[in-house]
């Protein structure tokens, strides 16, 4: 087969045919270029006019259709965060000229103080896309309406757009749990999906607005439209329909949470319901509110900074965020931790001085009766409040024992499913003393956290769970907000739920359950005068906590220090006790008079969950707390 | 296949040694293996690229970096295939050809499908990878070996193997379906041939051919295709959905006139309804912001480059080398008149970038492979003394 053609080759003439067909190539290449530039020409030259109409007398836009925000409801329907229509002012910064004559002439208009005028040149300055509308104020009325109307020759490049904005019924009520939207800032943009929310200027903040974000936005459609010159839509060419963001129904609901809220009576406190069954929160209130609707169509400066200084702290969520040293309401979860162990029984008794003493050291950690309350089981140290009790348990027990089995309760640890920014607050152990401190464990600050003082700190929510699933007889619950998104139901049991607990025997829950009900109705209970009339059984624990310092940077003047300085109330209770409906906590902060107050608003939020043709009478129970208030409690 | 001897195409190519009479001082850029005035307009170009890139994606900077990383790693390549002697080239035509059908077999049973179309080799966590875009440089190659070790000009017998070696591939990448990667790749072989000497006749009579297969190249077109072609032919037929793209660059580009709208400041352009600008069609942008003086003067800077190529091509001692650095630069005019042309409203439209300024990696990075080879191919010459 091998024909050998070798000899035939001739570089000399292979080098001239290429050389020929290069040349020939040049002149294709030339030539073909030619015809581009041609063409070029044809389109930028003599065809320029044609296209330089069609590209600046009948463009051709794309809009954004923002979709609609879904809607937020409390378990019953109510509507708790609902869409209005509004006109809100934009500005296109490359179609306007001048961006200063522009401004100016803006603030004049519309008659704004020289503060929002800044605030506008900050907003238009504000890094956006290209040709995408910047949004400079939103809520106008209808009379700046009129005069922006009046005015549009004079304004190119500045549009009054309706847009749906999103409204709080009942705001200050809900603004801590539903948290808010408001305008998407710099550091948000750079993070979005821009498609998605092209055309939308608010995003969730905090709450369930922020947690549920995604759910609640939707994906933003477009729309092709020819416009004329001055921008003004002729005709639509094409559509991509947005998809509405998805409706959420929550677990609150909104009458035991307005009834936490008025309980509260402005005072700094918080309260959290939650079904113990289910985990569904049922009410989580931080008091004081605000207005969160402030928030959406943007807060002024001065208002900002009332909240802002407020002393009362009114955008700080204490149902959350708060951490309050939990007091005796943990002596329950305590005792459980003694069973478990083995440390106790039921029937043991201590013999209680009136105070305890570390073997070889001679100092005294007290019982808040001086004199001492003699014998003490179980029960009667949950109902009575000894301390002595739970310095000797938490002795046994040592620091180890008590930070996991208090950790199994949740104490520690971020609990809730669906709840944003919520803190761990924090359950001291050997590892974090060494590890903040630097420091070794001595054993008297195990009998301060035995009494739950000490590092040991807890949110409302922590204790309200954790009560959930003593309730439970220790089957977890996670604590959530939304029952529902869009059509979809949310399992009944969710991921991550924490491992159940158990006792040795089952019928010691019964004897813990019993001690927490003398709370409220043994003739020595702490909040006897709270149980008084109670018709379904109750099992609850009283605790106050010792306010020791204050913040260096915080002001105060005499009489304020005096009430600052006062204890916080906290009260932690389930019931009905044999199948339970509703387990709460209560922290009302620097109440003064002992816990009795904070039982009293958990009797009343018990009461109104339980016995719901009743309406409960706010202001008879605020007569009754006053009386209170002048008797001495106990602890 | 049997009359097709393939030991001969991997036997070593015929390196004289060099004559000791001609050592003179070289200079840094010959030491390099590199060609500074070819070199000086692919930056030119890239630097323009990148500028209008930035107005195309929307100001925004993020992808101009990406681009300009892509531009290093494209340029790292060039250097390093610049350094391959030219008998090294023709020792690796055959496998690297054999490895790039396997892979496009490979695409065709395995491959991940991406935008409607099955172009990509996945290894999961390790590459994903356009076997395509390697046949733009292995088919001149394979097809420069083969002829080179034929007496030219090539006869029909050439012809045929030649027709073999391209068919499979082209095929292949057609039916993937990848219109503008095909073609690319034909035209890569189709330059090899017509460079080495096919005779006159014989052209005449493959036009005549191609015409008369025009009717059955429609009737094996997907669909979107032939919708283009349509398009193409009648924009205004569809001025919503396939005549859009077509409709909207030429709009932008004959409102940019003799002078421009200036820098991101088109606003066919930057308000978004020019689809795919910042790839296929980022030349309407150009046009629009920097008119028909910047259209002139992007178009001249490609004319410069072909030109200095082909110059270098015309150098190459070697027939082999020859071949290979005159389809490189042609096919390299190809992208630019297809492109161009499709965006302008002359051709169809295909998809093929305007090359180094039209976003995307790895048309950069075999772009630039293919300018390393010509500039191996010209470097290496004096190892061989006339």
């Amino acid at each position: 087969m091998r024909k050998n053609r070798d000899n035939l080759k001739s570089p000399e003439q292979e080098l001239r045919i290429f050389r020929l067909r290069a040349l020939l190539a040049v002149v294709l290449v030339f030539a073909l270029t030619g015809v581009l530039m041609g063409r070029l020409a044809w389109l930028q030259v003599v065809q320029h006019e044609v296209y330089s109409t069609r590209s600046e007398k009948n463009r051709v836009r794309v809009e954004p259709l923002p979709p609609t925000r879904g809607l937020i409801y409390d378990r019953n329907g109510v509507l708790l965060a609902e869409n209005r229509p509004t006109y809100n002012l934009t500005l296109v910064r490359e179609r306007v000229d001048d961006l200063d004559a522009t401004l100016g002439l803006l603030v004049e208009l519309l008659e704004l103080p020289e503060e929002e005028a800044e605030a506008f040149r900050v907003r238009s300055r504000q890094r956006q896309r290209p040709f995408q509308p910047a949004l400079l104020m939103s809520d106008l009325d209808e009379e700046q309406i009129a005069r922006l109307s009046v005015n549009r020759h004079l304004l190119p490049g500045v549009e009054v757009e309706a847009q749906l904005l999103r409204y709080y019924p009942d705001a200050e009520v809900m603004a801590h749990a539903l948290g808010y939207v408001g305008r998407i800032n710099a550091e948000e943009l750079a993070n979005l999906d821009t498609g998605r929310y092209a055309g939308t200027h608010f995003i969730g903040k905090t709450g369930v607005e922020r947690f549920y974000e995604d759910q609640l936005h939707g994906q933003a459609g477009l729309r092709k439209v020819e416009t004329n010159a001055r921008g003004r839509v002729l005709r639509e060419l094409g559509r991509t329909d947005p998809v509405p963001g998805q409706n959420i129904t929550l677990t609150l609901d909104h009458g035991l949470q307005k009834l936490a809220y008025e309980l509260l009576d402005g005072r700094r406190g918080s309260i959290v319901a939650i079904a113990p069954r289910t985990g569904e929160i049922l009410a989580m209130v931080s008091t004081p509110g605000f207005d969160s609707n402030q928030f959406v169509t943007g807060i002024d400066v001065a208002s900002y900074r009332a909240l802002q200084e407020n002393l009362d702290l009114p955008l700080y969520n204490r149902a959350i965020r708060g951490h309050y040293p939990p007091g005796s309401t943990i002596k329950p979860f305590l005792a459980l931790a003694g069973l478990a162990e083995g440390v106790i029984t039921p029937d043991r008794t201590i013999n209680d001085p009136g105070f305890y003493q570390l073997p070889n050291d001679t100092r005294r950690y007290r019982n808040w009766l001086r004199w001492g309350h003699g014998r003490v089981d179980m029960e009667r140290s949950i109902a009575v409040s000894n301390n002595t009790y739970y310095y000797a348990l938490a002795y046994d027990l040592g620091i180890d024992r008590i930070h996991e089995t208090m950790s199994a309760f949740g104490f520690g640890k971020r609990v809730g499913h669906d709840i944003f920014g919520e803190s761990t607050a924090l359950m001291p152990s050997r590892e974090w003393k060494r590890g903040r401190f630097n420091q070794p464990w001595y054993p008297g600050e195990t009998l301060s956290v035995g009494i739950g003082q000490g590092y040991w700190q807890v949110t409302p929510l922590q204790l309200a769970t954790a009560t959930a699933v003593l309730a439970n007889r220790g089957e977890w619950v996670k604590p959530r907000l939304a029952s529902r998104i869009g059509d979809e139901e949310l399992p009944a049991r969710l991921a991550d739920t924490p491992s159940d607990i158990e006792i040795p025997h089952d019928a010691w829950w019964d004897r813990i359950f019993s001690g927490m009900e003398k709370v409220l109705t043994g003739h020595e209970g702490t909040a006897r005068r709270t149980g008084v009339g109670l018709e379904y059984r109750m099992a609850g624990k009283s605790g106050t906590a010792q306010v020791f310092s204050l913040g260096q940077d915080q002001r105060y003047n005499a009489e304020e220090l005096a009430e600052r300085l006062r204890d916080h109330a906290l009260f932690m209770a389930f019931a009905p006790t044999e199948d339970p409906q509703i387990a709460v906590s209560v922290i009302v902060e620097n109440a003064g008079g002992g816990s009795t107050h904070a039982a009293h608003l958990a009797r009343a939020m018990s009461d109104a969950w339980l016995l719901k043709d009743r309406e409960p009478d706010v202001e008879e129970l605020r007569e009754a707390m006053a009386d209170d208030d002048s008797q001495v409690a106990g602890n | 296949m049997g009359m097709i001897d393939l030991s001969r195409i991997l036997r070593p190519y015929p390196v004289r040694p060099p004559a000791s009479g001609i050592s003179r001082r070289r200079s840094l850029w010959e030491r390099l293996h590199l060609d500074p005035w070819l070199l000086g307009m692919l930056l030119a170009l890239m630097a323009a690229g990148l500028m209008v890139l930035y107005s195309a994606s929307g100001q925004r900077i993020e992808p101009v970096i990406a681009q300009a990383i892509r531009f290093g790693v494209a340029l790292v390549v060039m250097f390093l295939l610049a350094q391959l002697s030219p008998s090294t080239l023709l020792r690796w035509a055959l496998p690297v050809y054999a490895l790039g059908v396997l892979l496009l077999v490979a695409v065709e049973l395995v491959g991940d499908v991406g935008m409607g179309a099955k172009r990509w080799l996945v290894i999961p966590g390790v590459i994903r990878f356009q076997p395509s875009e390697m046949m733009k440089l292995a088919m001149p190659l394979m097809v420069a070996a083969y002829l080179s070790r034929r007496a030219l000009p090539p006869t029909l017998r050439d012809i045929a193997v030649c027709g073999l070696l391209v068919g499979l591939p082209v095929a292949l990448i057609a039916k993937q379906p990848d219109l503008g990667t095909s073609l690319l790749v034909a035209s890569a072989a189709i330059f090899v041939v017509l460079l080495a000497g096919l005779s006159w006749r014989f052209i005449a009579a493959l036009a005549a051919l191609a015409a008369a297969a025009l009717p059955l190249l429609w009737m094996n077109l997907h669909n979107y295709q032939r919708q283009r072609v349509l398009t193409f032919l009648d924009p205004n037929s569809d001025p919503l959905g396939s005549g859009w793209n077509i409709i909207q660059s030429t709009t932008a580009i004959g409102s940019g006139g003799v002078f421009g709208k200036g820098w991101l400041q088109g606003t066919q352009s930057q308000l978004e309804f020019l689809p795919e600008r910042h790839t296929d069609f980022i030349v309407a942008v150009l046009g629009e912001e920097f008119g028909l003086v910047g259209m002139l003067a992007i178009l001249a800077l490609y004319l410069a480059i072909i030109s200095r190529g082909l110059w270098l091509a015309a150098g190459a001692q070697e027939t082999f080398g020859r071949l290979v650095a005159g389809s490189i630069i042609l096919t390299f005019f190809i992208y630019v008149f297809v492109n161009v042309g499709m965006v302008s409203g002359i051709l169809p439209v295909v998809g093929v970038p305007l090359p180094l300024v039209s976003y995307g990696g790895t048309s950069s990075v075999t772009l630039m492979a293919g300018f390393g080879i010509l500039m191996a191919i010209h470097a290496h010459r004096r190892l061989l003394p006339r």
